[in-house]
Parts: C-alpha cells; structure tokens; sequence
C-alpha cells in the first residue's frame, strides 16, 4: 500500500499581491492513509487546499492526482473526479432540510455515473440514500433531526453534514478543512470512530488541524506548514519534536 | 408584571417537512385543494366576468403578463441568488422575434408564438451568459443596462422598423382565445415552477444560491446551473413578449421599457418573495391599481406610492407568506 500515491503535489507557489502564502510545498499522500497538515494561524494550510481543489489558481507548480494532472482544472472537474471537500466556515444549503442538502451531491454527475445515489439497490431514491447516509454519519433516523431546516441545525450537526455532503459523492479523496473546530470534545469524540470508519473504507483523508491531539490519535503521517513553508513531515512522534515545528508553536528560545 | 407570547402550532396533517402531509379526510383534502382551486377556478371565470366590464379585459391581460414575468424574477432572485433587473430585455427579444417571424417570414400566429418563445429563450440566455460569473448587485445592474442596450441598438441601426417598430403583426383570432392563452400558460408554469423548485434538480439550483462553493465541490458546474436557471426564466418572459406583441398588434421599442423590469420586483416585495405564488398575487394587486389610478390623472404616482410603502411597512414578509401562515398554523397567546 505504502508505495501506492494517490495524490502527489509538487512546488505548489502561490502570493496574494505582496504576501507569499504558500513557498514551493510538496508532498505526496498514499492510498488509504490519514494524512495531517497542522500549522499556526495563517500558514497556508487552507491556501494549500483551495489550491489542489481548484478554487484557487496556484502561481506555479502540479498537482496529479493518479498520474492525471489537475493543477488548472476548474473545481467541479475535479470534484468529479473524486477528490472533494469540506469548507472550514460551514454553509449548509439554509433554506433546505438537512437531508435535502445531501440531493445535490446524490445528483452530482458523479453520483450518477457511479450509480452511488441509488445506494447499492437497483431501484431507490435519492431522498432514501440521503438519510441513509445520514443516520451513518450520526443523524438520528427516527428523531426530527435529518427533517429539521439545514439552518437550525446545532454546530456539531452542521459539521457532520459537512462532511456527510462528501461521502454521499463517493469519493476517493476528502479534504477535510478543521472539522474538528468549534465542537466540544465529546462530539470530537464522536467524530472520531467516523473519521476511522471513512478510512476503513477506502477513503483517503487529508486533514487539516488546529486540535493536533485529536489529529494526532487519528492521522498516519503528519505535515507541518509555517509562513507557508513545509518544515517538517513524518510520524507525529518525530514531527512534533521537531525544532522548527516547536518554534513555530512556542516561538524560538533565544531572546 | 405578566409576559405574553404568541405561540404558532403546524396543524396536524403537517409531516416531518415540507410538502409532506398525511391525509385522513376529504375535510383535509379541501384543506389543501381549497386555496389552489380557488386560484384556478378564479382565474379561469375571470374572462367572463369581464363581459360586464370591457374596458378591464385588456388590463387583465397584461396583468397576466405581469404576474408571468414576476414569477420569473421570483424564481431567479429567490431560488438562485441572481436579481435580473433584464425581464425588459427578455420581454421584448420575445416580442420583436414573434413580430418578425409573424411579419417577415410569414408564420401564423400559433407558430411565431412558440418560435420567439424558444429562440428568444435560447437568445437571452446566450447574451446574459457572459455575466453569470457576476453576483449580486453587480449581476443586477449589468442586467439593467440589457433592455437599455437594445434600445440604443435598435435606434441608432434603424433596424426592424427603427422608432417606429414593426406594425402588422397578426392579432388573436378571438377575443377568448386571447384570454385563455395567457391564464393556461399563466397557471401551467405557475404550478410547474412550484413542481420544479423541489424537484432534485431544483433543490441543485437552490442550492446554488445558498452556497455555490459547496456545489463546485460537488462535482457540478455552477455556470451550467445558473444558465439553466436564466434560460428558464426567459422563456417565460419571452412567451409573455411575444403575446404583448400579438395582443399589440405591434412590437416597437415599448417593449424594452423599465417597466417590465421594475413592476415585477414590487410585485414580488408584495406577494412574499420565495412563494411563487406571492408573485403572481401581487401583480393581481399592483396591475389593476395602477390602472384604477388612472382616473386621479398625474396625482396618481403619489398614491401608488403610499400603497408601496404601506404593504413594504406593514406587511414586510409579503402577502403570500403572512396567509400560508395564518392558514397553516394555530395562533396562541401564552404565558411566558
């Protein structure tokens, strides 16, 4: 498995005027692993997705995803391709129920071609596959929750329905942008068996993290970003004793 | 000192969401059957009603227009996120290609109506395209400048009959056939826009105005949505185009007047944005009182105003949206 590369970026640049967010990143991500990118506020972690997912044009560098380069492909393409995402700042479709949100991912082209919206059976509905895929990621069938207005939903429901817009995709990849953040550490806790059971399946899980406890009991390897700069990548045991990475966190000991 | 609330219960056919209902009775049948009957039934003994009032049967058509081309705005502005100031636009690319196809080239009228309304559709969605990317107010405005545009184009190429228009199109061969073409299609895309919104397709689009980076990520092309969304409202303004044209006898740069842009809108604001229905209602309010104003002379234009403004105070939510309320739920006072 591990000489398997599902995604590999290299020399990823990108400056917003005068402010360089990302300097010349590269890694690459094996089949079926979690993968983490911790780092301060403001180190490009969320620059660095929104680049390999499209929605920002990266100044230079690929990103090839099974040997197929998508560097300059719009988001949509790449969504279909399989590689999808959560947004750091959650914006369910408000003005619908929460199991309405799941249609339009069922609807998806790539939900039609794969077939993932009929949900194995031959014959079967979107609006069915949605609270399935809903009741598997933690909505209670019975209970008003799934019929409830995407809007009223409380916090760790709208992170899960998040992250349940994905899976009802079929991905091969999802970017998971702090879906920890903002949740109490009991739905963190959670979140957590859902999180293994995603990679159980098959999905492969980039993570971006702030909480690097809860990442560290989840992820395989980890990488760390600062001023946009990649300075460490490994297991989590030699990242987070690496120098520049506690310097990066704690600020450097001379005076 | 004692606190009162109001407390609002769905009544209890209501399940889980909406548009789901659990009926037992023909008493609850009627329930939801009654007000959408009305609405029909109505709308279709209007025209005899009008035998009593000849003056009125030509405003009635154009108040069907109207409540066309507000239902298209309605659609656009709540459903997808795009405010088109352009229904001008669309009305008379409707109007001018039914009137060429109808004088120049010689097609009846059941055929040039059908024809402007495809290609016309085809045509507005074409031109606006190159501003789906724009959101917001920006969309709004460009949109504004389209009727504008045509004008200008018209004028100064002197093409299709320059100022004067296009005289000699063809009129309706009977005055019911004139009525009734107008409240079929009214009621035919009236309930079919009501069907589509929550078909998943349009649960897509609404989505789209909700949150269109989600949708990107999705897998689907937010243009393609959106030109969807447009061609599907020009073609109901363009069906409303082409009929003005035949009811006219005429089509000239009239057609391309703010009007049709700006009356929706305040339909729209009356009726309850995001209902559809509210849409259609409120052109049924705002057509006839405008015209009913007439007899004040100049004096006219400051109570319309007065009856904008008292509907947008005192009723901000929109007409339809404060009856779906009242009719759908129980109303109490508790103690808080």
């Amino acid at each position: 498995m591990k000489d398997n590369i599902i995604i590999s970026i290299k020399g990823i640049t990108k400056s917003f005027g005068g402010l360089k967010a990302l300097m010349d990143v590269s890694f690459d991500v094996y089949e079926g692993e979690i993968y983490g990118i911790i780092g301060p506020n403001g180190s490009g972690k969320t620059t660095l997705i929104n680049c390999i997912t499209g929605f920002i044009r990266p100044d230079s560098g690929h990103v090839s995803f099974r040997g197929h380069d998508i560097t300059h492909m719009p988001p949509h393409r790449i969504a279909h391709m399989g590689i999808t995402r959560t947004f750091q700042i959650m914006r369910p479709y408000y003005s619908l129920p929460a199991f309405k949100n799941l249609i339009v991912p069922l609807w998806s082209p790539r939900a039609r071609k794969t077939g993932g919206w009929r949900g194995g059976g031959k014959h079967g509905d979107r609006d069915t596959v949605a609270v399935d895929i809903l009741e598997e990621i933690g909505f209670e069938r019975d209970s008003r929750v799934p019929y409830k207005l995407a809007s009223t939903l409380p916090t760790g429901y709208q992170k899960r329905l998040e992250l349940a817009r994905c899976i009802a995709l079929r991905p091969e990849i999802i970017f998971c942008d702090e879906v920890f953040s903002g949740l109490s550490m009991s739905e963190i806790a959670s979140m957590l068996p859902l999180i293994e059971k995603l990679k159980m399946d098959g999905i492969t899980l980039i993570m971006v993290e702030h909480r690097l406890r809860e990442l560290f009991r989840v992820a395989d390897r980890v990488m760390a970003l600062n001023f946009g700069e990649k300075i460490a990548e490994g297991y989590y045991s030699e990242v987070i004793e690496d120098k520049r990475v506690k310097e990066a966190y704690l600020g450097s000991e001379e005076v | 000192m004692e606190m009162m609330r109001k407390e609002r219960i769905d009544r209890g056919i209501k399940v889980r969401t909406e548009g789901i209902y659990a009926i037992s009775s023909y008493r609850e049948i009627l329930y939801l059957m009654g007000p959408r009957l009305l609405l029909i039934v109505g709308v279709l003994v209007l025209p005899l009603f009008l035998e009593l009032a000849p003056y009125w049967k030509r405003v009635v058509n154009i108040m069907f227009v109207y409540s066309l081309l507000a239902l298209a705005f309605d659609f656009l502005a709540n459903y997808v996120g795009l405010v088109c100031l352009g229904g001008a636009f669309f009305v008379g690319v409707g109007g001018y290609l039914s009137a060429i196809f109808n004088v120049y080239l010689h097609l009846p009228i059941y055929l040039s109506i059908p024809l402007a309304t495809i290609l016309g559709a085809f045509f507005c969605t074409l031109t606006v395209m190159p501003c789906l990317p724009l959101r917001g107010v920006y969309f709004a405005i460009v949109t504004l400048m389209y009727p504008l545009l045509a004008t200008r184009v018209i004028e100064a190429l002197n093409i299709l009959g320059g100022t004067n228009g296009i005289t000699g199109v063809d009129s309706f061969p009977h005055e019911y056939v004139e009525h009734y073409a107008i409240i079929v299609f009214m009621l035919l895309f009236l309930f079919g826009m009501r069907r589509f919104v929550n078909q998943d397709i349009g649960l897509v689009i609404r989505g789209v105005k909700d949150n269109d980076q989600a949708v990107r990520a999705s897998g689907i092309s937010v243009t393609y949505m959106k030109t969807l969304a447009v061609f599907i409202a020009s073609f109901m303004c363009c069906f409303g185009g082409a009929y003005i044209a035949h009811l006219y006898m005429w089509a000239g740069l009239s057609l391309f007047a703010l009007d049709f842009s700006i009356i929706p809108i305040a339909s729209v604001v009356i009726g309850g944005g995001g209902t559809l229905v509210g849409a259609v209602i409120g052109s049924f309010i705002l057509v006839p009182l405008s015209e009913f104003l007439r007899f004040f002379g100049t004096f006219r234009i400051v109570i319309y105003c007065a009856a904008l403004t008292g509907f947008i105070v005192l009723k901000s939510e929109g007409l339809m949206v404060y009856l779906q309320r009242k009719y759908h739920q129980f109303e109490r006072w508790v103690r808080v």
